[in-house]
């Protein structure tokens, strides 16, 4: 690979901001804006010390970038606080997923991260209760037509996202981390059996849940590295390296974690994490690590290719981080987070209705 | 300092085509990329005044607006606007550029830019006192925004007020004046000798023409201005002019509900609009005559009351 891109740089070492001109400040804010994480730049940089150094225009945005991100962890607190009171009558064990459990568990991954969905994991056995005091304090279902639902409700791993009528907040209800027809299916119980009680939001709410330091690795490795859509490639990656940099300063973190993604049968998303964490965003990683999850990568050739798609899929979606092959890439693993979802009966069924036959499907001109 | 009206007309399309203008306006530094003529005249006549920075620097906003590809190139030819490889709108009628350039220009402040509370008002400045009128559309504040233009007053913005959040003080972010309608006229007959852009018909305002902001405004675009007066417009045909005093809780929500990121701002957005509530008189004002408006205003900022 030649240079990186100045945004990864800087993630890796917030210092090489430093010595950045005009012209380079310049793009590292617009690949940090277009990658969604301005706010995320200015927490690195003002954790370095570094923020006196920066520019005065480029500083600004930086601000800019401040306030966005406060306002957003103010709402997603207030979010979060609603949806476990909608919820606190159900005796569930309600655990949060992703953004919204980086940003409550008090996670260094969830400073200046942005997202626009809340995500939550309940079993699947309580699927109906969960949706029915959701839709009682002022969630309704999107996706209403009948194949959307059929979709959501026999085939994936969600109930069709529910919107705040008043708020437009969306929430994803989850029963498990992948979808029903997928060829890998981690069982959802052993996730709730590992989870961590957060401290009490509000006085009179049952405490939620995230997931445990591996789980949590492991989702959003799985969440990136089987989806079909990089248009967060970099954030969620940088999610990655920052979990992984946190959780790797317990004791035994890192001895477990193989073990535990063989038992979730995630063991190549783990691979893959681990492979372009460190080669993109040099996250420190314990050769012993390394070798014990060399088995789980493709082999040669598949790997060449994987290299050659990830690596250009989790740049910054920015046009100075694109080469002629990035459209191609960002194609080909679009086909094949589709594939991963399901068979190859159903995905060819599931596309040609979504082109010709939902009420949405437009006209190609 | 090197202004568009310094670039000879083949630079300007060159800066356009090529690495992009760098406008500067109000706080702001634009880099703007094109190859619509339409919209290189528009820049060419309404943005005249305005300072350039040499390509290459640092620039706050990165916008691209361009004709559509294939089919269109022919048939109802459109205008795409992008934002770093990104086409948050749709494209609209070639013709529309223009408007269109303004409008994106607007929003890339409105959702970005939270250094301060920023209003959706016309803001006003004579005898160091600043009148900010905020108004939802059809109120006829640009209308009156442009004839108080044209008779002297210093023009801070048609349609974002940004009010800095330590100090209260209003920032000048001096642009064109945007006219729809029946408004073009009127002004048009109010100020014979202003400078307006061609009017654009079918837009889904109707026809807009822009009113280029005056030299002196955007040579003082660095002063700051000291708000004292709040009014809240409203054109009525026939109405005599009628100026009532807000309470203070109305007009604080009044200017909430007009304010773009007053929600983004949280404890800060609070602090600020009760501090520019504290610091100003609020009127509500009806009138239907320019002239008494312009009277009253002149008034008003005379004598502070």
């Amino acid at each position: 690979m030649k240079t990186l891109p100045v945004l990864l740089r800087v993630l890796r070492d917030p210092a090489a901001a430093v010595g950045l001109d005009a012209a380079g400040w310049d793009l590292l804010l617009r690949q940090a804006l277009n990658a969604d994480m301005s706010a995320i730049l200015l927490v690195l940089l003002e954790d370095a010390g570094l923020l006196e150094q920066v520019p005065k225009a480029a500083r600004s945005h930086l601000e800019w970038a401040r306030m966005t991100g406060e306002r957003h962890a103010r709402a997603v607190r207030y979010e979060v606080l609603q949806i476990g009171r909608a919820l606190s009558g159900l005796g569930l064990p309600l655990i949060l997923l992703k953004g919204s459990a980086y940003a409550l568990a008090g996670l260094a991954a969830g400073r200046g991260r942005l997202f626009s969905d809340i995500d939550i994991l309940v079993p699947k056995a309580q699927l109906g209760e969960v949706e029915a005091a959701l839709m009682l304090h002022g969630w309704a279902g999107t996706h209403q037509d009948a194949y959307d639902q059929r979709y959501y409700r026999e085939w994936m791993h969600e109930l069709p996202p529910m919107e705040h009528l008043r708020r437009g907040n969306v929430i994803d209800v989850h029963h498990a981390i992948l979808p029903e027809t997928a060829a890998v299916r981690p069982d959802p119980a052993k996730l709730r059996a590992a989870a961590v009680a957060l401290p009490a939001l509000d006085p009179g709410m049952p405490p939620l849940h995230v997931l445990a330091p591996h789980d949590m690795v492991l989702h959003c490795a799985v969440h990136l590295f089987s989806e079909g859509e990089f248009s967060h490639g970099t954030r969620n990656l940088f999610d990655l390296h920052r979990l992984l940099l946190e959780f790797g300063r317990q004791d035994g973190f890192w001895d477990g974690l193989p073990a535990r993604a063989r038992a979730l049968e995630l063991g190549r998303p783990l691979f893959y994490a681990l492979r372009y964490c460190r080669r993109l965003l040099g996250t420190p990683i314990p050769d012993a690590v390394l070798r014990a999850t060399a088995a789980e990568g493709p082999a040669q050739p598949l790997r060449a290719l994987m290299d050659s798609l990830f690596l250009r899929a989790l740049l910054p979606a920015h046009p100075s981080c694109a080469d002629a092959f990035a459209p191609l890439a960002h194609g080909m693993l679009y086909i094949r987070g589709n594939w991963l979802r399901m068979p190859f009966f159903m995905l060819t069924r599931h596309l040609f209705h979504k082109a010709f036959l939902s009420p949405d499907a437009k006209p190609v001109h | 300092m090197l202004t568009v009206a310094d670039l000879p007309r083949r630079e300007l399309a060159a800066r356009l085509a090529g690495p992009g203008l760098v406008l500067r306006t109000g706080p702001f530094a634009n880099r703007i990329r094109s190859d619509i003529p339409q919209l290189r005249d528009g820049i060419a006549l309404l943005y005249a005044d305005y300072p350039v920075d040499a390509p290459g620097g640092f620039a706050d906003f990165h916008l691209s607006l361009r004709r559509a590809g294939g089919l269109r190139r022919f048939f109802r030819p459109q205008v795409c606007f992008s934002h770093e490889g990104v086409s948050p709108f749709k494209p609209l009628p070639l013709a529309q550029a223009f408007p269109m350039f303004e409008w994106v220009m607007n929003w890339c402040v409105t959702h970005r830019a939270h250094s301060w509370l920023i209003i959706h008002a016309a803001v006003l400045e004579r005898h160091g006192r600043a009148i900010i009128l905020p108004a939802p559309p059809g109120s006829g504040k640009s209308t009156l925004c442009a004839a108080l233009v044209t008779r002297g007053w210093r023009l801070l913005s048609d349609e974002m007020t940004l009010v800095r959040l330590d100090d209260g003080a209003v920032l000048p972010l001096p642009r064109p004046v945007s006219l729809k309608n029946e408004s073009i006229g009127i002004i048009r007959a109010y100020a014979p000798d202003a400078v307006l852009s061609p009017p654009v018909e079918n837009t889904n305002k109707g026809t807009i023409a822009h009113l280029k902001a005056p030299s002196a405004s955007i040579a003082r675009v660095g002063d700051v201005a000291q708000p004292a007066f709040i009014v809240f417009p409203r054109y009525e045909a026939g109405a005599p002019v009628t100026l009532t005093p807000m309470g203070r809780a109305r007009a604080f929500m009044g200017v909430a509900e007009n304010a773009f990121n007053y929600q983004v701002l949280g404890m800060r957005g609070f602090t600020a609009l009760g501090q520019l509530i504290d610091a100003t008189a609020a009127f509500e004002f009806r009138y239907s005559k320019l002239d008494d408006a312009v009277q009253l205003f002149e008034r008003m900022a005379r004598d502070g009351v």
